[in-house]
């Protein structure tokens, strides 16, 4: 064992009492699977290993970060994404790192009994806690295409974000409207960033997007107070620092020039470039090549089972550009025309190749059967038999 | 003992300057494989890199002439000395058999000006099976021709190389009778790695074993087919009743051969596959009833020892395992990926037609003029 009670030097090792403060309300959750679980966070935030030990402190800090889980327009999609997440037990641990004060798909309280506590915790903890959107906001007619409790959610988003230590907008429709945004738009939604023009809001888009992205961000937030480096657009690079493109499994394909033309034909059964049936790979930054998805192993994510990419990462890309549009190439262009994966070399047999055949064939057959007919027919009687 | 004597006769007869018309064809077809490239003459492709100049010339080819291999398997390793009258004509068909067949390797292969690389061990990839039938296959050809040679040295007088190759004879027999066993089975191991691509009622890791049993008894039916032949065409009497033992020899390893194929055809669960009545399963069955009939005619006395019915059954069993031999390498065989088809140009055609021919003229001539045959 690496980590010992003894050795307390933060960087080489850990010291594992903090572990004790919430080993009683992981029974199920070992100290070995509790440290690799740290492990699989550091990694996945590419951070030197080092950082395990302060990551496995911030987490078994017994004053757990309050985090308000808020859904506007949306399909609870991220949610699910989340829970389904595996190593070790998430959905345990995630109410146990993190005070998971108010979710409406997953908490048991309805009504005033939920709403009201979600404001005791905004009035108690305001400028403390962590608010999540999930979904998008209307904001047509007021915003009443999408109320909960009486109240608008523009509104209560208003009230509660502007009370956050810290927001983060998970999934494409929080970031950015995403697909209740799509055009015609009829319910005029916006992303979080839009309602709350004031607050640095970290964008986590995806449709869903991977869970162990959020899970890492929230973790970055409780281990070193504060969000991980982003871009431009508020996404943190850990994600979003290269084109799916240039991690893409099938890009040696599209290298030499080897493209599906139509789902199911040979080059897309042989697991060629899924660039000329519409993957938005090439113009959308994300780490799901690297990642992949679902914890089901790898080749599974979109572009792996075949799908082209459809751009969910990038605003202006996916739920905007039709799914089977080509795009453009940002570093570079392909070429429109390549030779058939499949190309046809079948020749039908020249007249003279088959006669020629067929008339040695038949002036063999000819000379055979002359010689034959010279034969004797019976038997020699001799000494066949007879003993050498 | 039995004394060989050269025929003498003219050698310019009809056939020889027919057969001479066909190789100066080939000569022609062969100038514009070697200035223009393969691609101007043959139909080959990369779907189909091997035409009829390996599939007939190299591996159906070599398999007619194992006629000497298996004479002098019976003749020095069994002991039958009664058979020894069979020994020379047979090495002289074998030798310009597998001589051919190396030639045509160097027609088929498209960068032939490489091939010396084959020699020079710090060059050759040792674990390729190849390899092995390249290198096997030239010192066959040295050995046949070294076999061989004693009737060339004594034709010209030469008593004391005469000498040193008898009685340096018994190596090369022991080589001779070496090396087709292992680049005969090396050629059914060849289209093992072709996998897929060959039809499941070929593929079997049982190819070598097959290809190495279909060697001896084609040998055996070879000798059976050219000593027909020879004896009507030359006159030298009545050889049926040596033929038929040899039949007879050949009878029992075909037996064996249908025995294995069948057995592993049903471990294989092939026998939907075989009736299917598609072009494979009717190119199967062809092969098969060839083989069978050819079988089932040598096998009985009767037919055997009927001058007639010897040769027919011969050449049945000749067609079917050459069938075998064509299935296995071209036609029951089917590149991955894409539509590639493949039928012999006009042109591989003559190459091969007149490979034959140098074959047949050159045999004319080499028993006319060197102490092949033993007179009756």
């Amino acid at each position: 064992m690496i980590f010992t009670k003894k050795n307390t030097k933060v960087g080489d090792c850990m010291d594992l009492t903090g572990f004790d403060n919430i080993e009683d309300s992981l029974p199920l959750v070992e100290r070995r699977d509790f440290l690799k679980f740290c492990a699989t966070i550091t990694a996945t935030l590419a951070l030197p290993d080092t950082a395990t030990a302060e990551i496995a402190q911030g987490i078994t800090n017994p004053e757990r970060l309050p985090v308000i889980w808020l859904s506007g327009a949306e399909c609870t999609g991220c949610t699910m994404a989340l829970f389904r997440t595996t190593h070790p037990t998430i959905e345990g641990m995630i109410f146990d790192l993190i005070s998971l004060d108010y979710h409406a798909a997953l908490q048991n309280p309805s009504g005033y009994a939920a709403k009201g506590h979600m404001y005791d915790i905004v009035e108690k903890y305001a400028g403390k806690f962590l608010l999540v959107v999930e979904g998008a906001v209307p904001l047509k007619d007021g915003g009443i295409y999408c109320r909960s409790g009486g109240q608008n959610f523009v509104d209560t988003l208003k009230k509660v974000g502007s009370k956050a230590a810290g927001v983060i907008a998970v999934g494409s429709c929080a970031a950015w409207g995403g697909m209740p945004a799509s055009n015609m738009n009829p319910t005029g939604c916006v992303g979080v960033k839009d309602v709350l023009k004031d607050t640095r809001v970290i964008e986590i888009p995806g449709c869903p997007p991977n869970p162990y992205n959020l899970l890492s961000t929230i973790i970055h937030y409780l281990t070193f107070n504060k969000f991980p480096a982003v871009d431009h657009k508020n996404r943190p690079l850990f994600i979003c620092d290269r084109l799916i493109h240039d991690h893409c499994e099938r890009r040696p394909h599209f290298d030499n020039g080897r493209f599906v033309r139509e789902f199911g034909d040979e080059a897309h059964r042989q697991g060629h470039c899924l660039y000329h049936i519409g993957c938005k790979g090439p113009v959308t930054y994300g780490n799901c090549p690297t990642m992949q998805f679902g914890d089901a192993g790898a080749g599974c994510w979109p572009v792996a089972i075949g799908h082209p990419c459809f751009g969910c990462n990038e605003e202006g890309v996916g739920f905007e550009v039709p799914q089977f549009e080509v795009c453009d190439i940002i570093h570079a262009t392909s070429p429109a025309y390549h030779p058939p994966v499949v190309p046809n070399h079948k020749k039908s047999i020249g007249a003279g190749e088959a006669a020629l055949m067929a008339g040695v064939a038949g002036a063999a057959l000819g000379a055979g059967a002359l010689f034959v007919s010279s034969l004797k027919s019976e038997p020699i009687e001799d000494n066949e038999d007879e003993k050498a | 003992m039995h004394k060989e004597v050269a025929l003498g006769g003219r050698i310019f007869t009809p056939v020889f300057v027919g057969m001479a018309t066909l190789v100066g064809l080939m000569v022609i077809a062969l100038g514009f494989r070697f200035i223009l490239g393969l691609g101007a003459v043959s139909n080959m492709s990369d779907g189909y890199p091997w035409g009829i100049w390996i599939a007939y010339d190299v591996v159906v080819g070599s398999a007619f002439a194992c006629g000497g291999y298996v004479m002098a398997l019976t003749v020095y390793v069994f002991n039958k000395g009664k058979y020894h009258p069979l020994v020379r004509p047979a090495l002289l068909a074998s030798m310009f058999g597998y001589t051919l067949a190396g030639a045509s390797v160097m027609f088929d292969i498209g960068r032939y000006f490489h091939a010396y690389n084959l020699f020079l061990p710090w060059k050759i990839n040792y674990t390729s099976v190849m390899l092995e039938v390249a290198l096997c296959v030239t010192a066959y050809i040295i050995v046949l021709w070294i076999e061989f040679a004693p009737a060339i040295t004594s034709k010209f007088k030469l008593e004391k190389l005469t000498k040193i190759l008898e009685k340096t004879a018994f190596f090369f027999i022991a080589v001779g009778v070496t090396l087709p066993m292992m680049h005969q089975s090396s050629l059914g191991t060849m289209m093992i790695i072709a996998g897929e691509k060959l039809h499941p009622l070929w593929q079997t890791q049982m190819l070598p074993l097959f290809f190495l049993f279909s060697a001896l008894f084609m040998g055996f039916a070879m000798v059976v087919f050219e000593g027909s032949i020879v004896s009507k065409a030359y006159k030298l009497g009545d050889e049926t009743t040596i033929l038929s033992k040899m039949a007879k020899t050949a009878v029992i390893i075909l037996s064996i051969f249908i025995l294995l194929r069948v057995q592993n055809l049903l471990l294989n669960k092939q026998v939907a596959n075989a009736f299917s009545f598609d072009t494979a399963s009717i190119t199967f069955l062809m092969e098969m009833l060839l083989m069978c009939t050819g079988l089932v005619m040598l096998a009985i006395k009767k037919f055997r020892t009927s001058p007639r019915y010897l040769f027919v059954g011969a050449v049945l069993i000749l067609l079917g395992s050459s069938l075998y031999r064509f299935n296995v390498y071209l036609i029951a065989y089917a590149p991955m990926i894409g539509d590639w088809s493949y039928f012999p140009s006009i042109g591989e055609q003559i190459v091969s037609y007149g490979l034959i021919a140098v074959e047949i003229a050159a045999y004319t001539f080499f028993v006319k003029y060197f102490a092949v045959f033993t007179k009756h």
